[in-house]
């Protein structure tokens, strides 16, 4: 872990002193255990605060966005998942590939800092140290030994593509393996098994207690329109109210805008304060697209993406022909 | 693949009617919909109809502020594909509807709420045919509760 940190360093150095960015956007330490911050580098004397760890969950894309980092050639730091929404960025052209030097990371599986909490509530967390695939958590009279497999994100669980699909500069040799341990394919066979009274129902359990901060609209890498759906008042598409119907709209219109971009980082639920898991509708969004078009999403920069896209022998066995 | 929930109590089903809005497209499927009409064609009179440019001009918005409303089913219709007057806008749209359908039925809306058809000018017959294929099955399905905002 040691070396790829430096090794990261020191490609961010480079560019930095041949001025080939202006602007290195990375992770620093954070105030809590468990947790980075975004950190922006733009001189030489900075780089030391750059880290690299099992804990950089934060998916960077979301900052080349801001107006201040708009004209500037910069370099950030992605694993796998922030690679891919990074693609569907500039396939949608949204991202200008010229003008972003991409750092791409082996990924280490990123941890569960709610797993860990969970493991050691209620004492608090005062320190923590990831050895190889051991966390040692330190608290106050306590210290204890924890396996990082079982630790890691639901999403890193399924993950496919821990190491970058694109990037201009690769940090490490070796990809390092990570266990693909969940099988969505048949998650959602079971669940679709079901009746639409049971399905309707486990989404009403399940969202119930959304309380439409849209944090997992502001968490995704791929939400970047300066004007959301959810925030127009004319027309207002979605009731402000938390009624569950109003609720549900939300999400099933969320769902339909990443369907055929979302890459199943788990952002979403990440920041989720309700810690509500919105992956198996992601899940089932990435199976749509792959049924149906064959087509996954954030793999290649010069793919149109799905929804804007056609093709004549598009499958439609779902029309009326009125017989 | 509805439950007794759904179903209409045996009183009311003798006089429930569903309501159905429909989008038809300008070029094709509303000019389906006037043949039928001048044809004297007879077709159940469910659905309410929405003039729209083209099936791509239907937001998926639409669809889910519909059932949201408490329109018990929804019909979108547009020219064949090859025949838009817009070259693709009903391709565009069939991805989009695949898609919204997909997603309202993994969540639970049952299949026959949303339905989609390609009618063109000439099809007055068909346009019937349509319409009362949608209105039976939106029979059978009853009163639309789902998403419905009380």
């Amino acid at each position: 872990m040691e070396s790829l940190q430096n090794s990261m360093r020191e490609i961010v150095r480079n560019l930095l002193t041949e001025h080939k960015i202006d602007l290195a956007i990375g992770y620093e330490k954070g105030t809590l255990p468990l947790r980075t911050s975004p950190c922006f580098v733009t001189k030489e004397g900075e780089i030391q605060k750059l880290v690299w760890n099992s804990c950089c969950d934060l998916d960077l894309t979301k900052y080349l966005f801001k107006p201040e980092n708009q004209n500037k050639k910069i370099g950030i730091i992605v694993k796998g998942c922030d690679a891919r929404a990074l693609t569907v960025c500039i396939a949608e052209k949204q991202i200008e590939r010229n003008k972003t030097f991409i750092i791409g990371m082996p990924c280490l599986g990123i941890i569960d800092k709610k797993k860990v909490e969970a493991a050691v509530a209620p004492k608090e967390i005062l320190e923590v140290k990831v050895i190889d695939d051991q966390i040692i958590v330190k608290g106050k009279d306590f210290e204890r030994t924890l396996s990082k497999k079982d630790y890691l994100q639901t999403s890193c669980l399924a993950c496919r593509y821990n190491n970058p699909p694109i990037y201009d500069a690769l940090v490490g040799g070796k990809p390092l393996e990570l266990p693909s341990e969940i099988d969505w394919d048949k998650i959602i066979a079971e669940f679709e098994a079901k009746s639409p009274e049971e399905r309707w129902a486990y989404f009403s359990e399940l969202l119930k207690d959304c309380i439409k901060c849209y944090a997992c609209r502001n968490a995704c890498p791929l939400c970047y329109c300066k004007e959301c759906f959810v925030d127009q008042t004319q027309p207002q598409w979605v009731g402000k109210t938390t009624d569950i119907s109003d609720i549900m709209f939300y999400h099933i219109v969320r769902a339909f805008h990443v369907a055929g971009r979302c890459t199943g980082c788990g952002a979403c639920t990440r920041a989720c304060p309700m810690n509500i898991d919105l992956r198996l509708l992601s899940k089932k969004l990435e199976k749509i697209i792959k049924d149906r078009y064959n087509l996954e999403a954030g793999l290649n920069p010069e793919e149109p993406p799905a929804m804007g896209a056609h093709k004549a022998e598009d499958p439609q066995e779902f029309i009326t022909e009125g017989h | 693949m509805t439950t007794a929930e759904e179903h209409p109590k045996p009183e009311e089903e003798k006089t429930w009617e569903p309501k159905i809005l429909a989008f038809l497209c300008n070029w094709c499927s509303y000019a389906g919909a006037d043949l039928a009409g001048i044809s004297r064609i007879q077709y159940p009179p469910n659905i309410r109809i929405v003039r729209v440019p083209c099936s791509g001009r239907v937001n998926p918005f639409y669809l889910i502020k519909s059932l949201q409303a408490g329109w018990d089913g929804v019909l979108v219709s547009g020219c064949h594909p090859g025949d838009c007057h817009y070259i693709s806008g009903n391709l565009v749209a069939r991805r989009r509807f695949a898609i919204i359908k997909d997603i309202l039925e993994f969540m639970g809306i049952a299949p026959g709420r949303l339905n989609f058809s390609w009618v063109s000018a000439a099809e007055g017959e068909k346009f019937s045919k349509v319409v009362k294929e949608v209105v039976e099955k939106v029979k059978k399905l009853g009163p639309n509760k789902k998403l419905v905002k009380e």
